[in-house]
């Protein structure tokens, strides 16, 4: 898995001289700084994102959540002039590191869009797209995984009888639950989720959150997210993002009932943001 | 002024316009058809021209605008959709590529005869050819291939971001995303584009003149090998296409129903583009269907 990741075999000492490692991490942050252009969105924020749970980054519009997410699975390489420097570690590797395969990479951390996105394909298609293009062509396997994770996704006895039919067909609850099963598709380790209900209505909403949950037994999930709430039922870690800095990292619970810091508070009780 | 009388005032100027534009086109049509659709029999399509006596056909004319039209897009359009990927894909902003748009811009505005006169220098003298359809395939390549790269260009530009970006997040390589989410949403559009392109290249006269020329030689509809003088199929033939075939009846054409030939030939071509577009549209809506799964 590793090595899939490396496009050369090289670097590989940093990681090694520090195998004690926090087992219970799965991504270090390391004086995170990411540039579009000339201008700063993220100030060098550390922290540790936990193995087999949920973290939810929350803050006022614009503190760069979704630019730090984007930096964990390499999406910002896709605007120009966008640059991140410092380190994100994940299986003793440097994510931002120019070797890094980001192909390879994106098959690991798996990411859902905030705005539903499925692909103008049939419903079976948008998860079975990624699967062929990885080399998976038997048709018996392809079924077997569209259900297994339609069903993870909460999706499968609405659309069973529809599976070749356009995903567009879809209300956009159902087409958020699709990219959260084509995701899931791939098996990821890691999730990244960028305020995946925020457009949905309650009802969709609750279910997605209730999937959220379940997805933690498998997958180490970061989800940002606007609804305080949502944060603080699903959540086992948060961190409160301010104008590109990292505030406040802790457990989800000291976070909403006795933040260490008075922005945090302020922020969380409604009195700005 | 209020603006409800502003509105309806501008509905009307609107619809106004509609009905000029339809008008023209209805009176147009009706013109080429009545004055042309007494001459086309079947006999019309399908006896060869005659140089001096009445009642030659354009058997050969047709066969020559449908096959130049093909090998030209046979040409253009991979070249055109390569060349419009690159653009809107792989091109990095900049000036290099601010200049490869303008000469595709300047390109795309040079009128036909000059891209006939330019044809006859290259394809024609300098590669030895003499008139052939290969030559004036590769003019009208020239004349079109701009079109279909801009075309091309803007389709994919359009594609939402969020696609391109959902497929690249699954782990799907670059390439990989052109070829299966960002063409195939394109290509309504793109279709579109080549279909128009299509339509200037049957139409065309000016640029064919001097590289397929005014002549046909005697063709054996039989003869299905390429490479035999005879062939209608041998690409290293003169050719003259029926938009040719009105402009030289008409300015140098020694027989006497030069008129009958010319509007019937009018109609055939009007004819055929209409066809050929309902025909291509009615094709790309199957093949959208079946790429998108809606029914
Ligand atoms: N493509 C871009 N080019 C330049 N600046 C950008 C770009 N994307 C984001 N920014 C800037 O970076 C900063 C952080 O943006 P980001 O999208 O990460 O915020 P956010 O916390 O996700 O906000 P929201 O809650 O509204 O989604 C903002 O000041 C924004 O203007
Ligand atoms: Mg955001």
């Amino acid at each position: 898995m590793v090595s899939a990741l490396m496009d050369k075999q090289t670097g590989k000492q940093a990681g090694e001289s520090e195998s004690k490692r926090n087992k219970e991490s799965i991504l270090e942050v390391n004086n995170l700084e990411i540039f579009y252009g000339e201008k700063r969105a993220v100030n060098g924020i550390s922290m540790d994102i936990g193995k087999n749970s949920i973290t939810a980054l929350i803050g006022p519009s614009g503190c760069g959540k979704s630019t730090f997410l984007r930096s964990i699975n390499r999406m910002n390489d896709l605007i120009p002039g966008a640059r991140a420097e410092g380190e994100i570690i994940y299986e003793d590797l440097n994510i931002l590191s120019e070797q890094i395969n980001v192909v390879a990479l994106r098959k690991e951390i798996g990411m859902v869009f905030q705005k539903p996105n499925p692909f103008p394909k049939s419903i079976y298609e948008n998860i079975t797209h990624a699967l062929k293009f990885a080399g998976m062509k038997k048709k018996s396997k392809l079924d077997e995984i569209v259900e297994e994770s339609l069903k993870k996704a909460a999706l499968w006895e609405e659309v069973k009888d529809r599976l070749h039919k356009s995903a567009l067909s879809l209300s956009g609850g159902q087409q958020q639950r699709l990219c959260i099963a084509r995701t899931i598709a791939m098996k990821p380790t890691v999730m990244l989720l960028d305020e995946p209900s925020s457009a949905l209505d309650p009802i969709s909403n609750a279910k997605v959150e209730e999937l959220i949950i379940d997805l933690k037994k498998d997958y180490s999930i970061i989800i940002v997210t606007h609804n305080m709430q949502q944060a603080s039922r699903i959540s086992d870690k948060t961190a409160f993002f301010l104008s590109g800095d990292l505030i406040e990292y802790e457990a989800t619970e000291k976070i909403f009932t006795n933040p260490s810091v008075k922005k945090t508070e302020e922020y969380i009780s409604g009195r700005f943001g | 002024m209020k603006s409800k009388t502003a509105d309806r005032l501008a509905t009307g100027v609107f619809i106004a316009i509609a009905i000029i534009i339809i008008s023209i086109l209805v009176g147009l049509f009706s013109y080429i058809l009545v004055n042309g659709l007494k001459h086309i029999s079947w006999e019309f399509l399908t006896t060869p021209s005659s140089n001096i006596r009445a009642g030659g056909g354009i058997r050969d004319q047709l066969f020559n605008s449908f096959y130049i039209l093909l090998i030209t897009m046979i040409i253009a359009v991979p070249l055109g959709i390569g060349g419009g990927i690159y653009m809107a894909e792989y091109a990095k902003p900049g000036k290099v590529t601010d200049i490869i748009r303008s000469c595709i811009e300047v390109l795309a505005s040079l009128p036909s005869i000059v891209i006939g006169m330019f044809g006859l220098l290259m394809f024609v003298n300098i590669t030895g050819w003499g008139y052939t359809i290969l030559g004036g395939a590769l003019a009208l390549t020239v004349f079109n291939l701009p079109v279909i790269v801009r075309v091309s260009e803007d389709s994919i530009r359009s594609v939402p971001r969020d696609l391109k970006e959902a497929s690249l997040a699954l782990g799907i390589t670059h390439w990989h995303t052109i070829k299966t989410v960002l063409l195939p949403s394109a290509f309504p559009s793109i279709l579109t584009g080549i279909i128009l392109a299509a339509g200037r290249v049957f139409g065309e006269a000016a640029a064919l003149l001097f590289t397929a020329g005014l002549s046909t030689p005697r063709l054996d509809y039989g003869n299905w090998n390429p490479f035999s003088a005879q062939s209608p199929l041998n690409i290293f033939r003169p050719a003259e296409t029926l938009a040719v075939h009105i402009w030289s009846v008409n300015t140098q054409g020694l027989i006497p129903d030069v008129e009958e030939v010319s509007n019937g030939s009018a109609a055939v071509l009007v004819i055929s583009v209409l066809l050929f577009n309902l025909l291509a549209r009615w094709i790309g809506r199957l093949i959208h269907k079946k790429i998108t799964a809606t029914k």
